[in-house]
């Protein structure tokens, strides 16, 4: 209702949505509307990704460790510590390479890092999802985020200068790849743009109650045409938001600001009822207009 | 709210349909059931308990879906939910994910693979190949002729860890290391280790083809000039005969594995600076795909290629049986990328 007053800040936040905004068009002709991962969620994700995966890693290494120890200590155990180093090596190998891949190749599209924020890995062009394709983006973490990191820890402890120019050099080169997903604007990373894949929202979305099953009032108050008028469907969606929240407060200040725009004396005690009875009486107004192809998106249309 | 904490767990039941005074709020009670449905069997699907879902309730995912799809449709044009509208594209979303997902499972994605996917991906990049082979070749002069001038290309190629082999070491310190072990103590592990090393060095040549391929081919010039170093010194010796064995034993699998990453590498750096008809990423993405079946063989390629160089060429003695063995392979692999037929549903997983 009171749209002018949204903050800034919160204008800047849907304005960032709104770039994030793609469509898909499944099989059936539908167009679904797709939200792309913002980054900060992705490398949320990532960080806890490589919690999981060096901690997971770390206890594992711990244990073959323990069991190496006690088999020293017993004699001609030799074979048996071989089969723990080669464990070991191929360990290593595993969880550097087939973290990401194992889960990314599962139903659910991704890590447990990406699941904990609600985003999966989608193809670009709306087909499935193939493992060539889960496979090509993640042989590229090598040179996005290891060999960076790597480099990064290296350059801390013996500083850039021992490199000279080839160190800025290798440094800038590095540095393409970890922030190449700021540079496009579908946040494609290096993995993402040779495998065809992009990381989307996939948020799970509980259905709210219906609304027009309160009882009903439309004998307790009646609106005419000119009052329903006033307003179109951005502010019946956020008058729909305002009673899904059912805070005391908002309800009253949002049935004060609309009593002010139609003339009607607003009373206290009601709020809920009375802004039930404008909701639906202005829903079932604007959806009889776009049934005859009329809409209205918002007051000043 | 202290009773809610209860209560949300049961499921709600439906309202009557003559409870919702609007139309629209109408047209969703009378689908809500088909809805709920579905996102039971989407639920259990990502969880990835398909086999507790009824057969009749898995049989009817298809005709779920399409309903709330087209409910989706006609929701759009007729409420002004946006309630109702955000939970119906969440869940189309996620049933699309599920009804059109992958649908082989890692068995029959690997029947598929080894049954033709993977040598007609190799075939596919003919000509990445070729220039690989070209500049591993010419890698491999580069280091002989080098080496040859200067003694010192040598240890500057090499670096400290020659396992004895340098320019100044005799004929019998050379031949000494070619001799086989005694047992088969601690090969194991050495293989373990030879594989992780080579299949870290083959993805990261795979993955520097993305800065257009550059990067690819100065790994693979620097790595073969290594080897042309070596040749050189021990042909000094007159032993390039046997070193030429000992390499062969696992270096024609490993060598082939190398130059397909790097071709794989060099396929996705072209695809890119030469997209032709297509876009840039649209062909950047054929590319990376084709390229990542190549590169999933090269792994395989280099679990048998680590075997044969902990186990084989430790073990077996002569020149002549190494030279046979690695024959073979090569033999083996030649026959396997050019001969295996292209499985008709093997582009499946890379097609447009």
């Amino acid at each position: 209702m009171n749209a002018a007053t949204a903050s800034s800040g919160q204008r800047h936040l849907t304005r960032s949505r709104k770039s994030r905004e793609r469509e898909l068009v499944t099989p059936e002709g539908l167009a679904l509307p797709l939200t792309l991962a913002s980054r900060g969620s992705r490398v949320g994700a990532l960080v806890m990704d490589l919690v999981f995966l060096y901690f997971g890693t770390g206890l594992v290494l711990l244990a073959i460790v323990m069991t190496g120890i006690n088999l020293f200590s017993k004699e001609d155990a030799s074979s048996a510590v071989e089969a723990l180093e080669v464990v070991l090596i191929l360990l290593m190998f595993l969880s550097h390479y087939g973290y990401f891949l194992f889960f990314e190749l599962g139903p659910r599209g991704a890590t447990p890092g990406k699941r904990l924020l609600g985003i999966r890995v989608a193809a670009r062009d709306g087909q499935r999802l193939t493992a060539e394709a889960v496979l090509a983006r993640n042989l590229l973490r090598d040179i996005e985020l290891f060999l960076p990191v790597q480099f990064l820890l290296y350059m801390a402890f013996a500083g850039v200068s021992s490199n000279g120019v080839m160190g800025w050099a290798a440094f800038v080169w590095l540095m393409i790849f970890l922030l190449f997903p700021v540079f496009n604007k579908d946040r494609m990373r290096a993995g993402d743009v040779i495998s065809g894949t992009w990381v989307v929202e996939a948020p799970r979305v509980k259905l709210a109650q219906a609304m027009s099953t309160a009882p009903d009032r439309s004998r307790d108050y009646r609106f005419g045409d000119a009052e329903l008028k006033v307003y179109g469907e951005h502010e019946l969606q956020v008058l729909e938001s305002v009673l899904r929240q059912d805070n005391p407060e908002a309800m009253r200040e949002v049935m004060f600001a609309i009593c002010r725009k139609i003339g009607w004396e607003a009373g206290g005690g009601y709020e809920r009822e009375f802004l039930e009875a404008f909701y639906n009486a202005l829903r079932g107004h604007l959806e009889s207009g776009m049934r005859f192809g009329k809409r209205k998106a918002d007051k000043f249309s | 709210m202290a009773l809610n904490l209860f209560t949300r767990k049961t499921i709600e039941p439906i309202p009557a349909i003559e409870a919702a005074s609007l139309r629209s709020d109408r047209f969703r009670l009378e689908r809500e059931g088909d809805w709920r449905r579905l996102d039971e069997i989407v639920t259990a699907l990502e969880k990835g308990r398909a086999r507790r879902i009824a057969d009749a309730d898995l049989m009817e995912l298809p005709v779920l879906y399409r309903k709330t799809a087209s409910s989706l449709s006609v929701a759009r044009e007729t409420s002004l939910d946006a309630a109702t509208l955000a939970y119906l594209e969440a869940l189309v979303r996620r049933a699309w994910f599920q009804v059109y997902g992958p649908r082989v499972g890692l068995a029959g994605w690997a029947r598929r693979f080894f049954g033709g996917g993977w040598s007609a991906a190799v075939r596919d990049l003919w000509l990445d190949i070729c220039v690989a082979l070209f500049v591993m070749v010419a890698g491999t002069v580069v280091g002989w002729l080098l080496v040859a001038q200067d003694d010192n290309w040598y240890y500057a190629l090499v670096g400290g860890m020659d396992g004895g082999r340098g320019p100044s070491a005799s004929r019998e310190q050379l031949l000494e290391t070619l001799e086989p072990v005694a047992n088969a103590q601690g090969l194991a592990a050495f293989a373990a280790y030879l594989f992780s090393n080579n299949a870290g060095v083959c993805i990261l040549a795979f993955a520097m083809g993305f800065a257009f391929g550059v990067p690819t081919l100065l790994l693979l010039v620097q790595n073969m000039a290594l080897l042309g170093a070596m040749l050189y010194v021990f042909d000094q010796q007159g032993l390039l005969w046997p070193l030429s064995a000992w390499l062969s034993v696992h270096g024609t699998t490993e060598l082939f594995a190398i130059m397909l990453s790097g071709a794989a590498g060099l396929h996705i750096g072209r695809a890119m600076v030469f997209p032709g008809q297509r876009t840039v990423l649209a062909n950047a993405a054929a590319a990376g795909r084709r390229s990542a079946q190549v590169m999933a063989g090269c792994v395989v390629m280099l679990v048998i290629a680590g075997l044969l160089e902990g186990f084989v060429r430790q073990l077996v003695g002569t020149p002549e049986t190494r030279a046979t063995i690695g024959g073979v392979m090569l033999v083996f692999w030649l026959a396997y990328f050019i001969l295996m037929p292209r499985r008709r549903d093997a582009d499946e997983g890379i097609a447009r």
